[in-house]
């Protein structure tokens, strides 16, 4: 089955925050105050009611006044830290069309997918306990339909297609910006994460940082150890003392540590 | 009305992807807009003009009340091709709103609060204040004695946000009445 | 817009100036976007601030807010200089050549014929020069120092990139590269487009200000090619089709209102039929007694006959120089002039210009109607007091506000069908989706219920002049809720001797034969059927005209001045780009703006003008023929041309208790109010969306003047100017850089719009602080470029 892919042409964000709402509203989700902080930004992060965020970030770069706006949400990672680091069977798994999906039915609340996810993107709902995030609009996608936040895109920064096609686009459009003298364009799409589905064009994509987005996303170790050898010594409730510690440890640490690089 | 939906419904029968790790969700989540009736109509923010498709529940038999439950962009359009901004998407938000008005207000001279009034109560009292106003103010022929046919008594402003047609009825009402005094969000 | 939304993907060079695309408008933007990407079109933005269209260009240049007549003027020049105007196409499609009377003249800031007394201009010196069969003279050589190019050439020889450096602030640099950017589509394999929007018209010398764009794209060869035009982006979704049906001074379709001097419709017409001014000149408007007979036939019925003018003395008249626009009705209302007040979907305390005038001013009502979707300021003003928190404390109680309120709940757009027209010009039928909520109803049923029991009273009562208000036609067949197809079957027009829809304003009679309620609507409900309704995908010609969506106004025309497009010969100026083709016999492609069989030579290319050519100069604007840069009415300097004539001396003057002007010693910084993208107008604030995307209002504060006043980001800042002020968090940034204007450190403040005393979100008016200043032409106020102070709150 052909995988599904979002990509996201930076250079033609504008910030006008069509996709945020187009969210919120296909999935019903409650509109919440914004807050004020010196930005046109109002949400300072995702939230579990909250999955698609544009980051701005305003600064000069090689002396020329610059206004970033890049798009922020679930990366439907080919090898996704999310799931690796569940204990609840069914509590997220991954389409054969690569959307990483949650159902929130098999959830437990225990929060190992945030700390196992490199892009800081599940969140914890405070009310239900259970995790939520972006499902790429796997409703929509199951029945022929682009996401939402794909169609209402007025400036088709958002694409939708299948994953080789948009990655076909995705390298011509960083080449055409390189022949226009962005020297540094390319393509970001987190190879460390065995890419992403959602892939981004950036102007400046030797530093991802200035678009809120990891310099160099991986899954921790602790998270992949899990995973891999230890989970099949026994179930969650045995190692759930230990792996709690561990994972109550390393929430404060690489998490955090990608997002300030 | 757009044959789309046929598309959609057959589309909903469609069952889930395959997974490879546990097959634990059994049907992708129903799709929310599978079998209401839409409605082709027009953004009325911005004048970009972009087309939408307006979702109501039910199929409008007899005893549905149409509800606005999505709102989308229109793909058709050649304007906005389905994509919508901010504002446009969320219009559900604007049209089904608690802050909407629902009845008939009035506030009496000196008062300090709205009560409600009937319609036709409003009506009569607004049409009475019209005439005396119009009979008070009312100039048939100005200082040199030329018809000017004229109310300077009363202005009116708006039709920004409504079709041409109501402009169009406003025309006639304000030139049968003799308002000059006539702006619209143009002039701002 | 002269061309369109999806034309704007035909540029390559796109200027955006007065406008913000990509907040305003995102969805047209995604045009900019395409052009960008498909013609490596050069997207160059021209503003105060460097907003989210600036975060996308390839070329941005700061500038003082109210100086964009000196940035464009100096454009002019600069293509003059340079000869980097399309001269082929000023010698073809504009009044270069046009000799004017000996006797025009410009110094020290007025142009001749400034009458200090009276502050009006006698016009006579500014005519052309006529021949003996009343056609203008020329020049074709252009060298004659009284001809049109040369007097242009003289007038803006002033406009060096140093001179417009020192007024909008920018370095001569910054200036000279975007300009050789915009000049570039001066040649004819090139086409240049402008988008503007309130940035452009809310000044005190907007209209020139928009003739001085025409201007420059007259001279780069612009205008009716794709990708071209001068393209006002309009910010209600019917603003255009309220305009087309008329203002205080018009009639729809662009008839302008009889004065009290036309006591007959024979007077009305001949003073306002113009007569061609060039042999070849088409002068289409020399059909004006068809439209404006077919217009009072449609209003007045059976009533109109050819003895009575068609009922021609039913339409109310102002005096010669009366105006009865927003400024002015406002000022009278505050001084008790006005009685009753009645609102459609409008709301002046919050949109309109020094809040605090507006609130005295509904304050003197006897009665007032406001017909909403949501309470509004406007509605509840007398409440201004209680709910306007500390920005009112002197205004009444309620108990001392005598003005009877009603307020009257509307459905809303998804709730009634009708046409919009989009700024296009395309007008584009919507349906009805779902029941207004509650009692709510149609503003056509609320409108027609009172209009009909109004004329009941009279009918049983008498009174006065029942006559216009008993001839006008309201022969629907549910007279109390008309149908707005019936309506726009009507507004159409159709044939009364056959009974049939008329096809378009060609079929228009001037016998009382025909009806039309607007005239450059006809075509638009034909035999056919709904022609605004048109789904049809098809875009033939490539170049996104979308003949068979929705209908055009005119003619279905989606580019207009196309005849321009052309060489004399009918040939393209750019081959792959030509809107309209003469195939020999006729005109193929786009609806042309042309006679459709007519040989290219046989008529000038501006059909609508009776110079048959555009105007590079024109004689009908108040305060002179050329755009000349006036300071706004409150300016942080005197006008570095004319010291003693700073502001646009035609501009309207208001004298009331709350018209109070600010000078720079307590008022320092420059000030403009604008919209943002997470927002509508006044609307949002009551839509959960648009609370959470912007809840709070903030102001926008350059980092040096942050610094120099001690403020950090978030900080509470208090905004004032001599009409009021605002409160909010400051959003302190480089996106506003501190200017040089005539030596002086200038520091701008931004404000955005959005917020009031009610809604799910509220904060401050920002029209607490605008003046009641307004253009002269088109009577809109100056909110871009006024004086305020900022401190610490």
């Amino acid at each position: 089955m052909q995988k599904v892919a979002k990509l996201i042409d930076t250079t033609l964000c504008i910030g006008c925050k069509a996709c945020e709402v187009a969210c919120q509203q296909w999935n019903d989700q409650e509109f919440t105050m914004g807050v004020f902080n010196n930005t046109y930004q109002t949400m300072p992060s995702l939230a579990h009611n909250f999955w698609n965020l544009i980051q701005f970030n305003e600064l000069e770069i090689n002396g020329a006044q610059s206004w970033l706006m890049a798009k922020y949400q679930c990366m439907h990672c080919a090898d996704a830290g999310c799931i690796k680091a569940c204990p609840a069977p069914g509590a997220i798994v991954q389409n054969a069309n690569g959307i990483v999906d949650f159902n929130q039915d098999n959830c437990i609340g225990c929060g190992y997918c945030i700390t196992g996810c490199p892009f800081d993107v599940p969140r914890l709902s405070p009310t239900t306990k259970k995790v939520y995030k972006c499902s790429l609009c796997s409703d929509r996608v199951a029945v022929g339909l682009e996401p939402s936040c794909i169609k209402a895109c007025p400036t088709s920064c958002l694409s939708f297609g299948t994953r080789d096609a948009l990655h076909h686009n995705a390298s011509k459009r960083a080449e055409e910006l390189r022949a226009d003298g962005h020297a540094q364009a390319g393509v970001y799409d987190g190879p460390g994460v065995g890419g992403t589905n959602v892939i981004y064009v950036l102007k400046h994509a030797d530093r991802p940082q200035d678009y809120g987005l990891p310099k160099d996303p991986h899954i921790p170790w602790t998270v992949s150890l899990w995973k891999g050898p230890v989970k099949w010594l026994g179930n969650a409730v045995f190692f759930g003392g230990l792996l709690t510690a561990l994972v109550h440890y390393i929430k404060v640490g690489p998490k955090e540590a990608h997002r300030d690089e | 009305m757009i044959t789309r939906r046929d598309l959609i419904r057959a589309g909903a029968a469609v069952t889930a992807l395959g997974f490879d790790l546990t097959p634990a969700i059994a049907a992708a989540r129903e799709l929310k807009i599978a079998r209401t009736t839409q409605t082709n109509s027009v953004c009325p923010y911005c004048a970009v003009g972009c087309s939408v498709v307006i979702h109501t529940l039910g199929d409008k038999s007899r005893n549905v009340q149409p509800a606005v439950v999505h709102i989308e962009g229109d793909p058709d359009s050649p304007i906005n091709r389905g994509t919508l901004c901010s504002k446009g998407i969320s219009l559900k938000e604007f049209i089904v709103n608690d802050r909407r008005l629902t009845t008939p207000l009035h506030r009496a001279p000196g008062a300090a609060e709205w009560k409600p009034i009937p319609w036709d109560d409003a009506i009569n009292k607004i049409a009475r204040h019209i005439k005396d106003t119009r009979d008070r103010s009312f100039v048939e022929k100005d200082d040199q004695g030329r018809t000017v046919n004229r109310l300077p008594g009363i202005a009116m402003i708006g039709g920004c946000t409504d079709t041409n047609e109501i402009n169009y009825l406003l025309s006639k009402f304000r030139f049968g009445l003799g308002i000059l005094s006539y702006e619209n969000q143009s002039r701002l | 817009m002269t061309n369109g939304w999806t034309d704007v993907a035909n540029a390559d060079v796109i200027l955006v100036m007065g406008g913000n695309p990509a907040e305003n408008h995102p969805v047209g933007f995604r045009f900019v976007m395409e052009a960008r990407r498909k013609r490596k079109a050069k997207l160059i933005v021209v503003d105060p601030r460097f907003n989210r269209t600036a975060a996308v260009a390839d070329s941005y240049t700061p500038m003082r807010a109210g100086t964009d007549i000196a940035f464009l003027g100096g454009i002019i020049h600069y293509a003059i200089e340079n000869k980097l105007y399309h001269d082929e196409y000023v010698r073809l499609h504009t009044n270069a050549a046009f000799l004017i009377k000996d006797g025009f003249d410009f110094a020290e800031g007025h142009f001749s014929g400034w009458d200090d007394t009276k502050k009006n201009y006698d016009r006579s010196s500014w005519q052309y020069e006529l021949d003996a069969q009343g056609h203008a003279k020329v020049d074709a050589t252009l060298e004659n120092p009284r001809c049109v190019f040369q007097l242009m050439k003289r007038h803006y020889a002033r406009y060096t990139p140093e001179a417009v450096a020192n007024i909008c602030g920018c370095t001569a640099e910054e200036y000279k590269k975007a300009a050789a950017l915009i000049c570039a589509s001066g040649r004819p394999d090139r086409s240049g487009t402008v988008l503007y929007a309130l940035g452009w018209t809310q000044h005190s010398h907007a209209v020139q200000l928009i003739h001085t764009a025409a201007m420059m794209q007259l001279l780069l060869g612009n205008i009716g090619r794709p990708g071209g035009g001068v393209n006002a982006q309009r910010g209600h979704s019917n603003i255009q089709g309220s305009t087309d049906m008329g203002s205080w001074n018009n009639l729809p379709g662009y008839l302008k209102i009889p004065r009290a001097n036309h006591q007959t419709l024979d007077d009305y017409l001949k003073a306002n039929t113009p007569k061609a001014l060039r042999p070849n000149s088409m002068n289409y408007w020399g059909n004006t007694p068809k439209f404006m007979t077919s217009l009072l036939k449609t209003y007045y019925g059976k009533h109109a006959t050819k003895e009575n003018g068609y009922g021609y003395g039913n339409i109310p008249k102002p005096g010669e120089t009366e105006n009865y626009g927003w400024g002015f009705f406002f000022d009278k209302m505050q001084r008790g002039g006005i009685e009753g007040f009645i609102t459609f979907g409008m709301n002046p305390v919050a949109g309109g210009p020094n809040s605090p005038k507006m609130l005295d001013a509904l304050s003197k009502l006897k009665w007032m109607v406001v017909v909403e979707n949501f309470e509004t300021e406007t509605a509840s003003f007398w409440n201004a007091k209680k709910l306007g928190d500390k920005y009112y404390p002197t205004y009444k109680d309620p108990s001392e506000i005598q003005t009877e309120a009603f307020l009257l709940p509307a459905a809303c757009f998804a709730e009634k069908d009708g046409a919009f027209v989009n700024s296009s010009r395309w007008l584009q039928w919507k349906r009805a989706a779902a029941p207004p909520p509650g009692d709510a109803k149609p503003d056509q049923e609320i409108m027609a219920r009172i209009f009909l029991r109004v004329r009941e009273l009279y009918e049983k009562e008498g009174g006065k002049a029942v006559q216009p208000l008993r001839d006008m036609s309201w022969d629907y067949a549910n007279p109390f809720n008309p149908s707005l197809e019936e309506v726009a079957r009507e507004v159409n027009g159709r044939d009364l001797t056959t009974g049939k829809q008329v096809n378009g304003f060609g079929e228009l009679k001037d016998d009382g034969s025909t009806i039309c309620g607007c005239w450059i609507y006809a075509g638009s409900w034909t035999e056919n059927g709904n022609m605004m309704a048109r789904r049809g995908q098809e875009d033939p010609t490539g170049l996104g005209l979308f003949p068979n969506w929705s209908w055009s106004w005119p003619a279905n025309r989606r580019i207009l001045y196309n005849r321009a497009a052309e060489d004399a010969e009918g040939k393209g100026w750019d081959p792959t780009r030509t809107p309209i083709k003469w195939d020999g016999t006729r005109w193929t492609g786009d609806v042309p703006d042309y006679k459709g069989d007519a040989k290219p030579t046989d008529y000038g290319a501006f059909i609508m003008l009776p110079e048959g050519v555009a105007k590079l100069y024109a004689a009908d604007l108040l305060e002179g023929p050329f755009p000349e840069h006036y300071e706004p009415v409150e300016s942080p300097v005197q006008n570095p041309f004319h010291k003693n004539v700073s502001s646009n001396p035609m501009a309207p003057v208001f004298t009331g208790p709350n018209d109070r002007l600010g000078a720079p010693d307590k008022y320092p910084y420059v000030a403009l109010t604008y919209r943002l993208t997470e927002h509508f107008h006044y609307w949002t604030k009551h839509v959960a969306s648009g609370a959470e995307l912007q809840s709070n209002f903030f102001v926008e504060v350059p980092e040096e003047l942050a610094k120099e006043k001690g403020i950090k980001g978030g900080d509470m800042v208090k905004v004032s100017s001599a009409r009021g002020h605002v409160e909010g968090p400051a959003l302190v940034t480089k996106r506003i850089r501190p200017l040089k204007v005539e030596g002086k450190t200038i520091y701008q403040v931004g404000i955005p719009i959005h917020w009031g005393f009610i809604g799910r979100t509220r904060g401050p008016l920002v029209n607490n602080l605008t003046p009641s200043a307004y253009d002269p032409n088109s009577g809109t106020p100056e909110y871009k470029g006024f004086l305020v102070n900022l401190e610490k709150a």
